[in-house]
């Protein structure tokens, strides 16, 4: 009776011990779970703080007229007219010459380069070519681009050079979008007699679709607010003028003069704004701001949709 | 390829036909400006009007005086703002390509040295007591040292970095030399930053174009100059740069048009003629200096007769007079 009894109440203080021990742990979680919630809300109220002000500052000027209007020495009456469209059509370059150069190489080096020195190399490389500072693709677009291939500074130029300034980004996510799919599934379709390319087309690219996407996404976000290098290749600050439209009523339907066209894009335009002595101009600024961040936001929000759409299609 | 892939294909084919209709007309004619950011107001406002009256399109860069005369000597631009006449090296470099230029000097501008408002015991500055302040190597650190009748308190200072046009001018004009001054100052690019910086700093200086005073009137004060130490000190305004008191700190602004497309392309030359017409008016809308009526009718003659070259034979000139702009071009 006795022996029970004392091992009843060495099992009991052995149960305070381990409840101890788990409510310790419990207020460890609890502490690490608010240092997390402290370092989360540092990022993300910073930048809420931020945009609101922009908002608040650039709110009389959240119009269609500002949207419609070209820039003008009056506060008041400047737009943002060729800014946007300078952006968008500078973005529709950067897109088509920077996604299928950068998939493709993904692609070459995942699937079809020899594992040796050489490709280690190539890797290091691309990896840090997103490190460079983008003022430095600025300049080597102005020898390459505007003076060695004469291209002029022009959308192309400016394009192109978003172009290359975003490329790391998309081999790198390309990548690791390929790395993610099982090995089971290139072994199952090899297994069935499906050729290399037949696996890499119809497998890892279709499976791979919203990892890449998101990289280009991201790349894309962040190349829309680049200003260094496109003030390098020598973007133009007062144009009142938008190119020629890309389509066209006649055939061919399509036209490419819109390539050599002179530009501005959005944060050019913004910061123009923002040196100006008169205060009116700085609420422009603000305005533009926020637009920025705006559509920094959308695409990114996009990306993530996608992302979110394409995995819940795919069935393994 | 996937849906996703198709629809946003599809989005940007609707994008792209949006644009179709507001660019239907794209004109050939482009006159193109490139320069100074200190003229670029002007050249704006110009632009904005001529266009809306010719539906001539111009399109105006701000990559600084150095840079433009840069692409401007490579042909690429038709016009050059300028806030300090052409260099002998940009005149080498024009020679080299083959390109002759007219020198055109459009407005005024007043360097305005200014500080906080709260700082009620700064009267005016001499030229020497801003060189004491501003030389290369100074170690003035407090008012007290500037002047022992001043209260001790800390200096800090702000100014343009070492790329403007605007610092060259100001260094030349009170250190004697350009691009020769102290280096532990706050420096920007962008005005509004050395706005903001004296505005929050009671021992604060500064200096910078008379537009930015002008907009700031409220934050800031300006100090009356004076050229040597007991001549009379000069507040900055349009007035005292017109009569050619406000000295040394006054500069012209020119533009260089290309003597080939003044030539041969009607719209530039009909461009240059309504910048002269309409300088009088817009120039003071931006805030700054126009030029007497007078003046701008010998710039038309001279802009009229073609004529190149430059009037100050490849350096910067300090204290140059309204009055006596007109026959350096002559």
């Amino acid at each position: 009776m006795a022996v029970t009894q004392s091992k009843k109440a060495s099992v009991l203080a052995d149960l305070d011990a381990v409840r101890s021990m788990i409510r310790r742990h419990k207020f460890n979680d609890l502490v690490f779970a608010g240092i997390g919630l402290i370092a989360l809300m540092i990022g993300l109220l910073t930048l809420l703080t931020l945009f609101v002000d922009l908002v608040m500052d650039g709110y009389p000027r959240f119009n269609l007229q500002f949207f419609s209007d070209f820039p003008s020495r009056r506060a008041g009456s400047a737009g943002l007219l060729s800014a946007w469209v300078g952006s968008i059509l500078v973005m529709a370059v950067t897109f088509l010459s920077a996604v299928p150069v950068g998939v493709a190489a993904g692609l070459y080096l995942e699937e079809y380069a020899p594992k040796n020195w050489f490709s280690d190399l190539i890797e290091i490389n691309v990896s840090n070519l997103a490190g460079v500072p983008s003022i430095i693709y600025g300049l080597l677009a102005l020898g390459l681009f505007v003076y060695g291939l004469d291209l002029g500074q022009s959308i192309l130029t400016a394009g192109l050079t978003l172009g290359l300034l975003i490329l790391p980004t998309v081999i790198v996510s390309t990548r690791e979008a390929i790395r993610g799919i099982p090995v089971a599934i290139r072994e199952a379709a090899y297994a069935v007699g499906a050729t290399k390319w037949q696996v890499v087309s119809d497998h890892v690219v279709k499976y791979s679709q919203g990892g890449i996407l998101t990289g280009v996404i991201i790349g894309m976000s962040r190349a829309i607010g680049e200003t260094a290098p496109i003030i390098t290749i020598g973007a133009l600050t007062f144009i009142a003028f938008l190119p020629p439209a890309p389509v066209t009523d006649v055939a061919p339907f399509l036209n490419f003069e819109w390539l050599n066209s002179a530009f501005t894009v959005l944060p050019i335009q913004m910061f123009n704004w923002l040196s100006r002595p008169d205060h009116a101009f700085h609420i422009n600024a603000a305005a533009t701001g926020a637009i920025i961040i705006l559509v920094t936001l959308l695409m990114n929000g996009t990306a993530i949709y996608l992302r979110y759409k394409i995995r819940k299609n795919i069935k393994w | 390829m996937s849906n996703v892939f198709r629809k946003s294909l599809g989005i940007a084919a609707l994008l792209a036909i949006q644009f179709a209709v507001p660019s239907a007309m794209a004109a050939e004619k482009i006159i193109k400006v490139d320069g100074s950011s200190t003229v670029y107001p002007i050249t704006e406002a110009m632009a904005e009007e001529f266009q809306k009256a010719t539906k001539t399109n111009v399109t105006v860069g701000e990559s600084g005086t150095g840079a433009g005369f840069k692409k401007f000597c490579r042909g690429e631009t038709d016009i050059s703002n300028a806030s300090r006449p052409i260099l002998q090296k940009e005149m080498d470099a024009c020679k080299e390509a083959g390109i002759q230029y007219i020198e055109l000097p459009v407005a005024f501008d007043a360097l305005t040295v200014v500080v906080n408002h709260k700082n009620d015991f700064v009267k005016s500055l001499s030229v020497a007591e801003l060189n004491a302040i501003w030389k290369s190597g100074s170690s003035v650190k407090n008012w007290k040292q500037v002047n022992p009748a001043y209260p001790d308190k800390a200096l800090a200072l702000y100014g343009p970095g070492t790329a403007s046009g605007t610092f060259d001018y100001f260094t030349e004009a009170i250190n004697g030399k350009a691009k020769s001054s102290r280096t532990d100052y706050t420096p920007s690019e962008d005005d509004n930053v050395l706005v903001q910086g004296v505005a929050g700093n009671a021992g604060g200086l500064a200096y910078f174009g008379y537009a930015y005073y002008e907009e700031n009137k409220d934050k800031l004060r300006a100090v009356p100059i004076s050229a040597k130490a007991g001549s009379p000190a000069v507040m900055p305004s349009p007035e005292a740069v017109k009569d050619g008191t406000y000295q040394p700190l006054a500069r012209p602004l020119f533009i260089y048009v290309n003597a080939t497309a003044a030539a041969f392309k009607p719209e530039v030359k009909a461009f240059v003629n309504f910048y002269l017409e309409n300088a009088p008016k817009l120039v003071a809308e931006v805030k700054y200096v126009p030029l007497p009526a007078d003046d701008y009718d010998a710039v038309k003659a001279h802009f009229k007769a073609l004529k190149p070259g430059t009037g100050f034979g490849g350096k910067n000139e300090i204290g140059i007079k309204v009055k006596d702009l007109i026959n350096r071009i002559k």
